[in-house]
C-alpha cells in the first residue's frame, strides 16, 4: 500500500503571533515552526497501515527550506522518503495554487491513499486537502477518527462524527482522508529513528521540475487577498464577582446573567 | 454579470438547520445592500415544503433539488448538482454554513469551481459592490480581512451562532422552484453505510446556545455530574478542556479549542479551566464568558465577562440552587 501524508508546517501553538508592518503578514522571527499537529496523526496512521499492508509512505511538505525540518521528522518517525516543494514564486499562493502544485507532484506516482490533515492550525481553513483530491479526481472521506481498511487493501471504511452522530463512510481506493483528533496517538521519533532519517532520501522539487508555470501561483494568481490582518477584537474588561462566600457570589453572578447579560 | 447572492441551506433527516436561517438572514443583508435578491438553493428528498420556511427568513426563491440520493450529504452527489445549479444562477455571492457539512461542501465546490473561498468567517461587508469576508486565523489569534481576486462567485461560510437571525415573517413567501439537475450514479464514490447516533440528546457544542464546560479543576469524571445537573437545569451542553479529555474524563468530541471544537454560544461557563492559549482559540468568539476558578490569577479571567474566585465544587451547585429559584 503506497500512502502519500501532505504536511505543512506551522508555528507551535503557543506562538504570540504579531502581525507585520505592513499589516498583511506575520512577523516570522521568533516563530518556533512544527509539523501541523492533525499532519501528525496522518503520518502515524499511515505508518500503522504501512506495518499492516506494506509499501511505502512519502512524506510531501510544500513551503520554505526551514520545511525540511518537519519533513525529517516524519522520516524519523518511520516514513520512508520526502519531497519538498520549494520555490519562491509560491510565496503568498492561496488554497487553490499549493493544492494545484500538490497535486502535479503526486499525479506521476503510484498511491492508493493520501492524508492531509483536517486543517491547519495557522490559516485555520481545511480547503487544501479537499481541493487536492478534486484535482486529481478520487473521493476525499473528510474530518475521521477512526479508518478500518479491508483485508484486501482495496476499499476502507472511515467515522466521520458530524454534529450528534457518526457517519460511517465507505469508499474504494485510491482516495484521500482528512485526519481529526481521535484517529491515533503519534508516537514520538526514537534515536535510532532519528539517525536513520538522516539518510533517507528527501528531494526539493521548483515549479519548473513539476513543469508548471510559476505566474500561475503566488500572491499574484491568488484568489482570495488580505486586505489587512488585525489583532482579535478586544473584550471589555469582566467583572470580579464580590462575596463573602461562595453562595453569595453564586447568587450574585445569577442576578447578573439574568439582569445584566440576559442570558438566563 | 454575476449577481445575487445565494444561500446553501442544509437539512438534516428532513428538518432544516439552524444555520441554514443564519446564512439566509446574513444573505438578506448582503444583497439589501447590493440591492439583489437572495436565492435559497437545498437539496434532500421530500424537503419542499418545509423548505418555505426559508423565505420567512429573507429567500426571495428557493431553489428545492429533490432526490432520494440526496437525502444524506456526500460531497460527490452534492458538489455535481450544486455545480450545474450554481453555473445556471451565476449569483455574485455563494454563501454556506460552517457547519461540519457546509465546511466540507464549500471547499469540494469552490475547487470545483475554481474560485477562491473564506472558511468560517465571522463577519461579512460589501465594500464597492464586492464582498469582504473576515475570519479567525491561527486560533484567533489575529483576524483576516479578505477580498476577491478575478474570483466569482466570491464564496464564504459562516461560523454558527455567530450571524444574527432575522425575525421570520411568516407573511412572507419565496417563490418556491423544482430544480432541474443530472445526477449519474458513477460519480458517487463515497456511500454512508451506517449512522450512529450520538444518545446523548444534548446538542452539539457547534451549535449550542449555552455550554457548561470542566478542566482538570474538575478532579475526576465523577466531577461532571454537578456541571451535567447544572447544564440540564439551563439547557445546555457540557463542554470539555482538553486536559480532561486527555485524562479519560470526557470523550473527544467534548474538547473545546484550537485541536478541539470551535464554539461560539450566548454563554460559556468555563470551571477549572486556567485558560491555555489553545483552549481560548476555540471559546473566545463566545457572546457572555464566566469563569469559575480558584486560582484569581488564572489567564481565563482575562477573557471572562464575569469572573467568580472560588472553589468551583461550592459554586456550581450553589448557581444551580440559585438559578432553581429564579425559574
Ligand atoms: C498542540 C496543542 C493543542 C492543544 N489543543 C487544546 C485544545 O484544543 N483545547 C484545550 O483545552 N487545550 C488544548 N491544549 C492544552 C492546553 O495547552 C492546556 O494544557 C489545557 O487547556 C489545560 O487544561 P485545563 O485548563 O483543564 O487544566 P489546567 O491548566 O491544569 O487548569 C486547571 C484549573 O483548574 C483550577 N482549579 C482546580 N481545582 C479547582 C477547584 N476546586 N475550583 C475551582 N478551580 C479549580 C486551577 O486553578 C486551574 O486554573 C493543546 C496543547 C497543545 C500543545
Ligand atoms: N503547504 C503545504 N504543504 C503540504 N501540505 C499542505 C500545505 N498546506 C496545506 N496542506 C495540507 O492540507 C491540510 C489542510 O490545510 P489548510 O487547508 O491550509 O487548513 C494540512 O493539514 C496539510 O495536510
Amino acid at each position: 500500500m503506497n500512502i502519500i501524508v501532505c504536511l505543512k508546517q506551522v508555528p507551535d501553538t503557543e506562538t504570540q503571533i504579531k502581525i507585520s508592518q505592513d499589516k498583511k503578514s506575520i512577523e516570522e522571527s521568533d516563530i518556533k515552526w512544527v509539523m501541523n499537529p492533525y499532519d501528525e496523526f496522518g503520518v502515524e496512521e499511515a505508518l500503522r497501515l504501512k506495518e499492516k499492508f506494506g509499501g511505502e509512505v512519502t512524506i510531501i511538505g510544500l513551503g520554505p527550506k526551514r520545511v525540511t525540518e518537519s519533513i525529517r521528522t516524519a522520516l524519523a518517525m518511520g516514513a520512508d522518503k520526502g519531497i519538498l516543494i520549494n520555490d519562491p514564486a509560491l510565496e503568498g499562493s492561496d488554497a487553490l495554487g499549493v493544492a494545484k502544485a500538490l497535486a502535479a507532484t503526486i499525479k506521476g506516482m503510484g498511491f492508493d491513499l493520501i492524508f492531509t490533515g483536517q486543517r491547519a492550525v495557522d490559516d485555520d481553513a481545511g480547503i487544501v486537502g479537499i481541493t487536492l483530491a478534486e484535482f486529481l479526481g478520487i473521493p476525499h472521506l473528510p474530518v475521521i477518527v477512526k479508518i478500518e481498511v479491508a483485508e484486501d487493501g482495496k476499499s476502507l471504511k472511515a467515522h466521520r462524527p458530524v454534529e450528534g452522530q457518526t457517519l460511517i463512510i465507505e469508499t474504494g481506493l485510491p482516495a484521500l482522508i482528512t485526519a481529526q483528533k481521535g484517529l491515533n496517538e503519534p508516537r514520538y521519533a526514537s534515536l535510532p529513528g532519528i539517525m536513520k532519517a538522516k539518510k533517507k532520501p528527501l528531494e526539493e522539487k521548483t515549479l519548473a521540475d513539476l513543469g508548471l508555470n510559476p505566474s500561475e501561483f503566488g500572491k499574484g494568481a491568488s484568489k482570495l487577498k488580505v486586505i489587512e490582518l488585525t489583532p482579535p477584537p478586544q473584550r471589555a474588561a469582566g467583572k470580579i464577582i464580590d462575596g463573602e462566600s461562595p453562595e453569595q457570589k453564586a447568587a450574585q453572578l445569577a442576578k447578573l446573567l439574568h439582569e445584566e447579560a440576559k442570558v438566563l | 454579470m454575476a449577481q445575487g447572492v445565494i444561500a446553501i441551506a442544509e437539512q438534516r433527516d428532513g428538518e432544516i438547520r439552524k444555520i441554514s436561517y443564519e446564512v439566509v438572514s446574513e444573505a438578506r443583508r448582503l444583497a439589501d445592500s447590493l440591492g439583489q435578491g437572495v436565492t435559497a438553493i437545498i437539496l434532500g428528498a421530500g424537503v419542499k415544503e418545509k423548505a418555505v420556511t426559508l423565505g420567512h427568513y429573507g429567500a426571495d426563491k428557493v431553489v428545492v433539488a429533490d432526490d432520494p440520493r440526496l437525502q444524506t450529504y456526500t460531497p460527490d452527489a452534492y458538489v455535481t448538482v450544486l455545480e450545474q445549479l450554481v453555473k445556471e444562477n451565476d449569483p455574485a455571492i455563494l454563501l454556506l454554513g460552517a457547519s461540519t457539512q457546509g465546511k466540507d461542501l464549500a471547499a469540494r465546490l469552490a475547487a470545483r469551481l475554481g474560485v477562491g473561498m473564506a472558511q468560517d468567517c465571522t463577519q461579512f461587508s460589501i465594500e464597492n459592490g464586492n464582498l469582504v469576508s473576515i475570519r479567525p486565523i491561527y486560533a484567533g489569534k489575529a483576524y483576516a480581512k479578505l477580498t476577491y481576486q478575478d474570483s466569482y462567485p466570491q464564496m464564504a461560510t459562516a461560523r454558527p451562532n455567530v450571524m444574527p437571525l432575522n425575525k421570520p415573517d411568516t407573511g412572507k413567501s419565496a417563490q418556491m422552484v423544482d430544480a432541474a439537475f443530472t445526477l449519474d450514479d458513477s460519480v458517487m464514490k463515497t456511500k454512508i453505510v451506517d449512522i450512529i447516533r450520538d444518545e446523548s440528546g444534548k446538542v452539539d457544542l457547534t451549535e449550542a446556545d449555552k455550554i457548561v464546560s470542566g478542566g482538570r479543576g474538575m478532579k475526576d469524571a465523577e466531577g461532571y455530574k454537578i456541571l451535567e445537573e447544572l447544564a440540564d437545569l439551563i439547557g445546555a451542553s457540557v463542554g470539555a478542556s482538553r486536559s480532561a479529555v486527555d485524562a479519560g474524563w470526557r470523550p473527544h468530541k467534548d474538547q473545546v479549542g484550537q485541536t478541539g471544537k470551535v464554539v461560539s454560544p450566548n454563554l460559556y461557563i468555563a470551571c477549572g479551566i486556567s485558560g491555555a492559549i489553545q483552549h481560548l482559540a476555540g471559546m473566545s468568539t463566545s457572546k457572555v464568558i464566566v469563569a469559575i476558578n480558584k486560582d484569581p490569577d488564572a489567564p481565563i479571567f482575562q477573557k471572562a465577562d464575569y469572573g467568580v474566585v472560588d472553589d468551583l465544587f461550592k459554586v456550581v451547585p450553589a448557581l444551580k440552587e440559585e438559578l432553581k429559584k429564579m425559574a
